[in-house]
């Protein structure tokens, strides 16, 4: 059998169709007596015409060259690619949770707000915050969320028009400066130290009377641990900024400590990569904010609470930012967070950490003799190489993430974090086993071999993918981002 | 044995990782942070549950809610309850696309990519536009970055939005406005529509873009042409928010001259979630390629020729511009944008056609038979599958009566407008006449 490499559009036939809809119970109209003439669709839109044996078979298809976790490993740094379990998905899909309309009756949906209302409580001792909304879409959009919420608070001080710089790391996920920029805020880049930590002096230099605030993932995006975090939030906040987590590296810290004891104002999690829901090939997400209590009065609304033992709807906040994402925020995505977290419990979160941080510690070693390391310090859940020495040899960072893919595991994060030299960033998770640890290991020194030995293979690499390396300047180029008959 | 069924590691798996590591226990590893700021108790929450606790504890949760599968619902105002084809809770439960990443290695995710494309080919098709992105996080939070574009591409200062633009949606607008600060106003209505007096009267040369909704937030079609004509005057951008399925029978907003199209793609193949996740989706016409937010999926070739398909433009984006990025989005909702594909391909270009009518039919059904017995209809444009009814006592406790009788009666109109009595309604194709007579039947009951 020829590999198949259609566009739906490309199969298409005219007069087929995979749906079955009933004839209309009702009197029929015409659009000409009902619409102004103008109004009515002159062309039919060209949505493909198929069966629904072509359309499983297209898709199918599709989903074979395609990889996921199920797939196999997948070591993306800063991405927490864990293992999504498979009860997580039936629950999210019972009636009584996807058959369920944002503006039923309250009365009618309280099993809805009930569960939200719990996942906030667990989210809140787990991130050590006074209170939770559930409203982000993402984590991008809790830091947006967070970054108003601090807006709010300095402009509720008069001090809106002053505080107007927020300090991000060097090392930080683009995310930080985007966010921080949307929320009307510029940006003021902290550099690392020789360790990979916030330089404390840089930190002191920058912090004044025109700071809102700093934003800090901890452990930070080279894997290490902030061990000065305490000092760091002293500093901005006797400045008077606050102090914002990033929350996409929390798995390695659950049940360790929290944000809230590390002197955070505001966090926001990531629940499709700490919690396990499916990230569906770039969405959806969660990204529930946490604040402490002086600035709940700022959270987005409606806030939900618990009123004589029912789950009510508040927007009596005054000085909230607003409405930041339409009805409740990704419910389906909570559900799955919920499930999660009742699954594992205080213990199962705890060992969730532990066994990432030793994972990535064990895995960073057994590499440490064949890639640059420039930070040895321990490493938390994910640790970053450097390809510099393989990009002396003429390979560079790029072509070894191709290799790896005909290894049959996914690449690691790459060029990130952007201190680093020809990074490599791994995230080998909690979920992964020792075996798949030492063969992945094995095929990183393989290449590191190949490098030196057969550079060619490693250049021209994948091999073994669908289709071969594959052009993006050429896409940048030419532009093409839609299907045209032509 | 481990008693965490995701977790792997058997005590020998640890000892020989720590062996490996020279180092005694995992706390070692855990030793650089102070010790004033380490968790020495278990997090206070409740204990794990093994599987079927779990289900038993998760069904009991769910069965507290009532379901559109148990009620009829009547309810719209921006999520439908819409016939969803089977196919495509198949494809989206297989685990190569609910299991992966955003497609960093494009080599090594060719479905997703794929599949984006062809949703950004079908978007462009049903908006008459140019090109699409592969999603945002919902229809709302499309339109504040719709808005965000206008000021950017204009350099102007204001936005000007219809209030018969959904609810949440004007809200959101503002919280986005907020932290870009920039200007939203919105445009009063007469009676169903946007009002085009005062649209022209309000309109400056401060306004980077006129937002309308379409079908609007009460169902009605606003006329799109004469709203273009108005911006157009003053060079302002023409924004307009779409419901994906009314498209299939409305003329595109592209062809009637829309600058930007944002919208939700919930109406197809989206279970209604209570309210999340959905999926936005955005277009634009090629002068403003270059400036949409969030992921475009491009076509190339690699090394042999053969088609494929990688992110493309990548350099609007967050990871690489940081600050400078056209959007601080990371995630979109790609998960849900392939259901919607799968609902597209599954429906063609026939069935969605049918589909759509089938929305319209019922629901004139519905109101001219409310007509006939005597209620009002406030909607004076022709509607899609959603309309305003005037009834003589409050929704909420008509809707607490409908409710006894096995309906979900519609969005109360009151707190938003200030429309005391009035409720909007939606009959989808999911309706059978028989539900709608009943329901009638029970509304005239209750109300007269």
């Amino acid at each position: 059998m020829t590999e198949y490499n259609e566009l739906i559009f490309e199969i298409s036939h005219p007069g087929r169709t995979a749906s079955s809809l009933p004839e209309s119970d009702v009197p029929s109209i015409d659009l000409m007596d009902k619409f102004p003439e103008h109004l009515i669709r002159q062309e039919p839109a060209e949505l493909p015409e198929v069966s629904e044996p072509q359309l499983m078979r297209h898709y199918t298809s599709l989903s074979t060259k395609n990889f996921g976790v199920d797939n196999g490993f997948y070591p993306l740094g800063s991405c927490t690619m864990k293992y999504n379990p498979k009860i997580n998905e039936d629950v999210a899909r019972y009636d009584g949770f996807a058959a369920i309309h944002p503006f039923q009756p309250i009365e009618t949906v309280q099993g809805a707000f009930q569960l939200l209302y719990e996942l906030q409580e667990d989210l809140q001792v787990i991130s050590g915050m006074d209170a939770i909304t559930l409203q982000p879409a993402a984590g991008a959009q809790g830091e947006w969320t967070g970054l108003m919420m601090m807006k709010g608070y300095h402009t509720k001080k008069g001090d809106e028009a002053t505080r107007t710089k927020v300090l991000v790391p060097d090392s930080a996920h683009g995310t930080n400066p985007a966010s921080a920029h949307a929320a009307g805020f510029d940006v003021v880049e902290i550099p690392s130290n020789s360790n990979g930590t916030v330089d404390l002096v840089e930190l002191k230099k920058q912090v004044g009377d025109d700071t809102a605030g700093l934003m800090l993932t901890n452990p930070n995006t080279l894997g290490i641990f902030e061990k000065d975090i305490i000092e760091m939030a002293e500093i901005v906040h006797q400045a008077g900024g606050l102090v914002y987590y990033d929350g996409a590296n929390l798995n390695a810290i659950l049940g360790q400590t929290t944000p809230g004891m590390m002197g955070f104002d505001i966090v926001h999690l990531n629940l499709h990569k700490s919690f396990s829901t499916p990230h569906g090939g770039g969405g959806p997400g969660s990204g529930p904010v946490g604040v402490k209590e002086f600035l709940i009065p700022y959270l987005p609304i409606p806030r939900i609470e618990k009123q004589e033992g029912q789950y009510v709807l508040n927007t009596d906040y005054p000085d909230s930012i607003g409405r930041v994402k339409g009805y409740y925020g990704n419910f389906g995505v909570n559900v799955r967070a919920y499930t999660y977290i009742r699954t594992m419990g205080p213990e199962g979160l705890r060992q969730v950490s532990e066994s990432a941080v030793l994972h990535a510690n064990y895995l960073r070693k057994k590499l440490e003799p064949h890639y640059d390391t420039p930070y040895t310090q321990y490493s938390k859940h994910e640790f970053v190489l450097s390809g510099s020495r393989q990009k002396k040899l003429g390979v560079p960072t790029t072509s070894i993430a191709k290799r790896i893919l005909d290894f049959g595991y996914y690449a690691p994060t790459v060029y990130f974090p952007l201190i680093v030299e020809e990074a490599l960033m791994i995230e080998p998770t909690e979920t992964e086993t020792k075996e798949t640890l030492d063969a992945f290991a094995d095929a990183l020194i393989q290449i590191a071999k190949e490098v030196e030995e057969t550079p060619e293979l490693v250049l021209t690499a994948p091999h073994t993918t669908f289709v071969k390396r594959l052009d993006e300047v050429k896409a940048a180029r030419q532009l093409i981002v839609k299907y045209s008959k032509e | 044995m481990n008693e965490f069924r995701y977790l792997p590691d058997t005590e020998q798996d640890q000892k020989d990782m720590l062996d490996f590591l020279e180092i005694k226990s995992v706390k070692k590893l855990f030793s650089d942070i102070p010790t004033h700021i380490t968790l020495n108790e278990n997090l206070a929450i409740p204990s794990a549950l093994h599987e079927s606790g779990l289900t038993k504890k998760m069904r009991k949760l769910a069965a507290k809610n009532a379901t559109a599968h148990e009620y009829s619902l009547f309810l719209g105002a921006g999520t439908y309850d819409h016939y969803i084809p089977s196919v495509v809770d198949h494809v989206i439960s297989r685990s190569e696309f609910y299991t992966a990443y955003t497609p960093y290695q494009a080599e090594a995710s060719q479905g997703e990519l794929q599949a984006l494309f062809e949703f950004q080919s079908m978007v462009c098709e049903l908006t008459g536009m140019d090109a699409a992105n592969s999603s945002l996080y919902d229809g709302f939070t499309s339109l504040g970055e719709a808005a965000t574009l206008a000021i950017g591409a204009t350099k102007r200062s204001k936005i000007l939005i219809s209030r018969a633009v959904h609810p949440q949606g004007r809200e959101i607008l503002q919280t986005v406005a907020k932290g870009q600060e920039y200007q939203v106003e919105e445009i009063s209505l007469l009676n169903d529509s946007t009002n085009l007096s005062l649209l022209a009267e309000q309109l400056d040369h401060e306004t980077a873009a006129v937002v309308v909704q379409y079908p609007n937030f009460f169902g009605s079609v606003e006329d799109l042409a004469a709203i273009k004509e108005l911006a157009a005057a003053k060079k302002a951008l023409l924004i307009v928010m779409a419901n994906p399925l009314a498209l299939a029978l409305l003329e595109s907003p592209g062809k009637l001259g829309a600058d930007i199209v944002v919208g939700d793609m919930q109406p197809m193949g989206l279970a209604m979630n209570f309210g999340g996740p959905h999926c936005g989706y955005f277009a634009v016409k090629k002068k403003y390629m270059r400036k949409i937010p969030g992921r475009i999926v491009g076509q190339t070739t690699d090394t042999d020729g053969k088609r494929g398909f990688v992110l493309t433009l990548q350099a609007r984006e967050q990871h690489i511009r940081r600050e400078k990025a056209t959007s601080y989005m990371s995630s979109n909702q790609a998960l849900n944008a392939l259901a919607s594909s799968v609902f597209m391909s599954a429906l063609g270009k026939e069935g969605l056609q049918k589909m759509a009518q089938l929305n319209v039919e019922k629901a004139a059904y519905m109101a001219k038979q409310l007509e006939s017995k005597g209620f009002s209809i406030k909607n004076k444009a022709a509607f899609f599958n959603e309309f305003i009814i005037q009834l003589n006592k409050p929704v909420g406790a008509t809707n607490r009566e409908l409710l006894e009788k096995g309906f979900i009666g519609g969005y109360d109109l009151g707190p938003d407008y200030g429309w005391e009595n009035e409720v909007l309604i939606a009959v989808t194709e999911q309706r059978t006449k028989e539900e709608i007579d009943q329901f009638i039947e029970a509304l005239e009951g209750m109300t007269k």
